[in-house]
């Protein structure tokens, strides 16, 4: 755990520092894991402890590294089905086709909630006992991490020379100006120095466990954030014809999710019109066909009130207005017809959108309800070729591009009655009762291109009098939005801090020799591998007077050619070194 | 040099990057394979890397030079074949001529060089040799590159072979600026755990050989470092990785916020980019926690790294999505 990060370099602790009390301080300030955190098989096991007793011992459970491992586990395994079956947020009518496909698996599953995976009892109880599990080992770390933040840097060890840097000279300067300079070097380094007892204690770095709790509590702040969304945001898909116009009301939305405490009051009073949508292809090349631009030409009003502003909506620009936000989704052709019926009365006339049967040259289909038509109601089922050409066997129409240059539509007739007067809802595209009280008009089938008008046989006409297209498009709030990318940077910017700061620890001590000399010993102690920075620190303290060779007051055992950076020997080479130091453990 | 020439000089250049990698390959091999015993080698290293990788890099600038110089130096202090040298100076070179064949193809789509899974695989695979260089020089882990190349010329085969795909514009969706950061980091982070991923099953090779005690009779594994090294590179390459990985999945929400209407949806490639994060940090504190070291958390890094594949071919290829470009 975060101990001195790894066995080996825990064994050295021990050893260098060889007092108890020194050992004892490392623990107190917060380098060692929490005891909630230790290994599971250091939890007593509860006998005779009675309600209370078994409460802690759950709670002790519930927070030691195996169970957030196994519930870290059983977060990834519970939100694959979610990727492999359909799911209800997504894709509800693919949900609807598999139950009708598997007759016997699909209700089961779906009693599991595998269709609504992310929103199933149980990955909600997964995740929620992962999150107090976190809660339960951060909240205590964030306290000890503070205080030991206050406290003051743990003293200096018996033996310096033991710690995984160290270094040793002696001097002419006095051991008070030796520690006041040694005070003054760490300090400009940013360490927290602590002067006592012939010695100084310095110690920074803080900011790795800082990241650390940092990115833990940011993702349990992104979790409410996510559930702020989920309560209160709402999120509507509308298909706008070119030339139409829609305002934000609950009814016109063909297909709204609200939040679980939204009210309908809360609907931005806007409205758009859609005044032209482009869409452009690549012409040339093997790529021919493919979009390259999509852009919908809106005007819109805040308010009732609010003045007119003109807009260009695409794919990654969304409209802000009113608190919501307005995202241009897909497209598709509406091709606008006039129905006259057998007495020769317009009994339609409007836009009818198409959805795309395949999705590289836009073939489309549609059907037109007229249930207005005397005496018989009418209706059409309508194939559309944006750019109509034979196919390759010369049999059968086909569209070769996606852009309407010479559109057709196929037109099927029927008569009799659409089923809209029973009042049970029906889908706008799709034609219902084929056969039993709609039935096919003989020789009702026929091409036509802008213009065109089919004078359907029995009485009534049909014109397809030109091509407009829609976009569909979402409209959303959530409240979540910001509080959620606040938390997802701090996570970024934690679990990388946590990763690249490490605590360090150097200490300095001067006792007097003989002849007036001052000893002056340096140890440097480093979670995870050695830094250059002691030799840095050392070369600081040892003054520029100390070139290399010039040392009779040199004790290190190094020759005269080795520069001052080099005083430790189990350091002297810190590149070497970088393979096989001891290494930067994550803290959890 | 027109669009057209440039996609062609690209697709050569691809071609010229897959001989250099398989070269280098087959160097990096016979080197573990027949090379000198680690430990008398050991001594040797350290110069040695350093002079190959500043030879190496002066190559990239000056070929016909470098390679002179190369030679010279084979020819005063051994007669035989230097396979390091040689693996080393083909793997830089070839680094060039892939990062040619994105730069290239990049200004012939005047467009970022990774819209489709084809330049997608090959920009992954330019980033794992990338790290591996990277590794190499910093903590000598030159007994990665057999693995690492081999990762780099599957993936470069596949992406030519399956994914293949001529220069064009990007859909819609695609154009932003997001790409840029999105994928770039989606990128580095692939390329750098695929690294970990190498140096995890050298470890687990190696930890298995230590405890039976044959560690040391000869062989590929007596030319690796100790497990514990092993163990610890592949921390340190994950340590990397990782906040990259999550800053990637942060930017890709953003964008997914810009583009689609919403910052996480839970379609396939977010389902699996979570899946692989989260078992990621599963191994992050397993391999803090007495009883998982080691194997264990080993295991799990193994199992995040097929997660991260997964998202990478399976959720394209079987899932339908947000992110099926392909």
């Amino acid at each position: 755990m975060t101990d001195y990060q790894g066995t080996e370099t825990t064994d050295t602790t021990g050893a260098a520092t060889g007092t108890a009390d020194t050992a004892d301080t490392a623990d107190a300030s917060g380098t060692r894991a929490p005891a909630a955190r230790q290994a599971p098989g250091e939890t007593p096991r509860p006998a005779g402890i009675g309600p209370l007793g078994w409460l802690r011992w759950a709670w002790r459970q519930l927070t030691t590294m195996r169970t957030a491992l196994i519930l870290l586990f059983l977060v990834a395994l519970g939100a694959v089905p979610g990727s492999i079956l359909p799911q209800r947020g997504q894709a509800p009518e693919q949900v609807a086709a598999y139950l009708e496909d598997h007759k016997t698996a699909g209700p089961w599953l779906d009693r599991l909630s595998m269709f609504d995976v992310f929103a199933a009892p149980w990955f909600a109880a997964i995740y929620i006992l992962l999150f107090v599990s976190l809660a339960g080992c951060v909240v205590p770390r964030a306290f000890q991490h503070y205080r030991s933040m206050r406290a003051r840097p743990p003293a200096a060890p018996r033996n310096l020379g033991r710690l995984p840097q160290s270094a040793k000279y002696e001097t002419d300067a006095s051991p008070e100006d030796v520690l006041a300079e040694a005070r003054k070097v760490l300090r400009g380094r940013r360490f927290r120095v602590d002067v006592a007892g012939g010695a100084a204690s310095a110690e920074k770095g803080y900011l790795g466990e800082t990241g650390n709790l940092l990115f833990h509590v940011s993702l349990l702040a992104l979790l409410f954030a996510l559930g702020l969304g989920n309560l209160f945001g709402y999120q509507g898909n509308v298909l706008l014809t070119e030339g139409k116009t829609f305002a934000n009301s609950l009814s016109l939305y063909d297909q709204f999710t609200p939040g679980r405490a939204f009210e309908d009051g809360e609907l931005a009073p806007f409205t758009l019109t859609l005044d032209d949508f482009k869409a452009e292809y690549e012409t040339e090349g093997d790529k021919r066909g493919q979009a390259t631009a999509f852009n919908a030409d809106i005007r819109y009003r805040s308010g009732p009130d609010a003045a007119e502003k003109p807009y260009d909506l695409r794919i990654n620009h969304p409209l802000n207005v009113g608190g919501a936000k307005v995202y241009l989704l897909g497209h598709g052709y509406a091709p606008v017809f006039t129905v006259r019926d057998a007495e020769g009365d317009i009994a339609f006339q409007d836009s009818v959108p198409f959805l795309e049967m395949e999705p590289r040259n836009l073939t489309s289909e549609g059907v037109i309800k007229v249930p207005d038509a005397q005496p018989d109601q009418l209706a059409f089922y309508g194939i559309l070729w944006p750019t109509a050409m034979a196919s390759q066997d010369g049999k059968q129409i086909v569209s070769g591009f996606p852009a309407p240059l010479r559109p057709v539509v196929t037109i099927t007739s029927f008569k009799g009655d659409i089923g809209l007067d029973s009042g049970t809802p029906q889908s706008v595209y799709k034609l219902e009762g084929l056969g039993e009280t709609l039935h096919p008009v003989k020789d009702g089938q026929k091409l036509l291109e802008p213009g065109e008008t089919f004078d359907v046989p029995g009485g009534g006409s049909i014109t397809f009098d030109g091509l407009r297209q829609y976009v569909t498009l979402s409209v959303n709030r959530d409240p979540g939005r910001i509080p959620a990318l606040v938390a997802a940077i701090l996570a970024v910017l934690g679990v990388a801090a946590s990763f690249m700061v490490r605590r360090r620890r150097v200490w300095v001590r001067a006792s007097a020799a003989e002849g007036g000399r001052t000893v002056v010993e340096v140890g440097g102690l480093t979670l995870g591998n050695p830094t250059p920075e002691f030799d840095e620190i050392v070369t600081a303290l040892r003054g520029p007077q100390h070139e290399p060779g010039d040392g009779p007051d040199d004790e290190s055992h190094q020759g005269p050619d080795e520069g001052p950076g080099s005083e430790s020997e189990s350091e002297s080479e810190p590149d070497a070194d970088r393979g096989s130091g001891p290494a930067t453990e994550p803290k959890e | 040099m027109s669009d057209a020439d440039l996609a062609n000089l690209s697709d050569k250049l691809m071609l010229t990057t897959v001989v250099m990698y398989v070269v280098a390959l087959a160097a990096y091999a016979v080197d573990l394979g027949f090379g000198r015993r680690r430990a008398a080698a050991e001594a040797r290293e350290k110069s040695e890397a350093k002079v190959l990788v500043g030879a190496a890099g002066a190559a990239a600038d000056d070929p016909a030079t470098a390679e002179a110089g190369d030679e010279a130096a084979d020819e005063g202090e051994r007669p035989q074949v230097d396979w390091v040298r040689l693996a080393v100076f083909m793997s830089v070179l070839g680094w060039a001529a892939h990062l040619g064949v994105m730069v290239s193809r990049g200004l012939a789509a005047s467009r970022w060089p990774w819209g489709n899974m084809y330049e997608f695989l090959t920009a992954i695979a330019f980033a794992a040799v990338t790290a591996f260089l990277v590794v190499m020089y910093r903590y000598k882990a030159r007994f990665l590159g057999a693995f690492v190349m081999l990762a780099a010329v599957i993936a470069l085969g596949v992406a030519n072979i399956w994914l293949y795909d001529s220069v064009g514009p990007v859909t819609p969706a695609l154009n932003s600026y997001w790409i840029a950061i999105h994928v770039s980091a989606a990128i580095v982070a692939t390329g750098a755990f695929t690294v970990a991923g190498a140096a995890t099953i050298l470890y687990l090779l190696k930890a298995r050989a230590e405890s039976r005690g044959t560690a040391a009779d000869g062989g590929v594994l007596a030319r690796i470092p100790s497990a514990e090294s092993l163990d610890r590179l592949a921390m340190r390459v994950t340590m990397f990785a990782f906040p990259i990985w999550t800053a990637a999945i942060v930017m890709g929400a953003i964008w997914a916020d810009q583009a689609w209407g919403r910052y996480w949806g839970w379609d396939p490639k977010e389902v699996w980019s979570f899946v692989t994060w989260i078992i990621y940090a599963a191994y992050l504190h397993a391999r803090a926690t007495a009883g998982w070291k080691g194997r264990k958390a080993a295991v799990l890094s193994l199992i995040a790294f097929a997660a991260l594949m997964f998202n990478f071919f399976g959720v394209n290829y079987m899932f339908s999505g947000l992110h099926s470009y392909a």
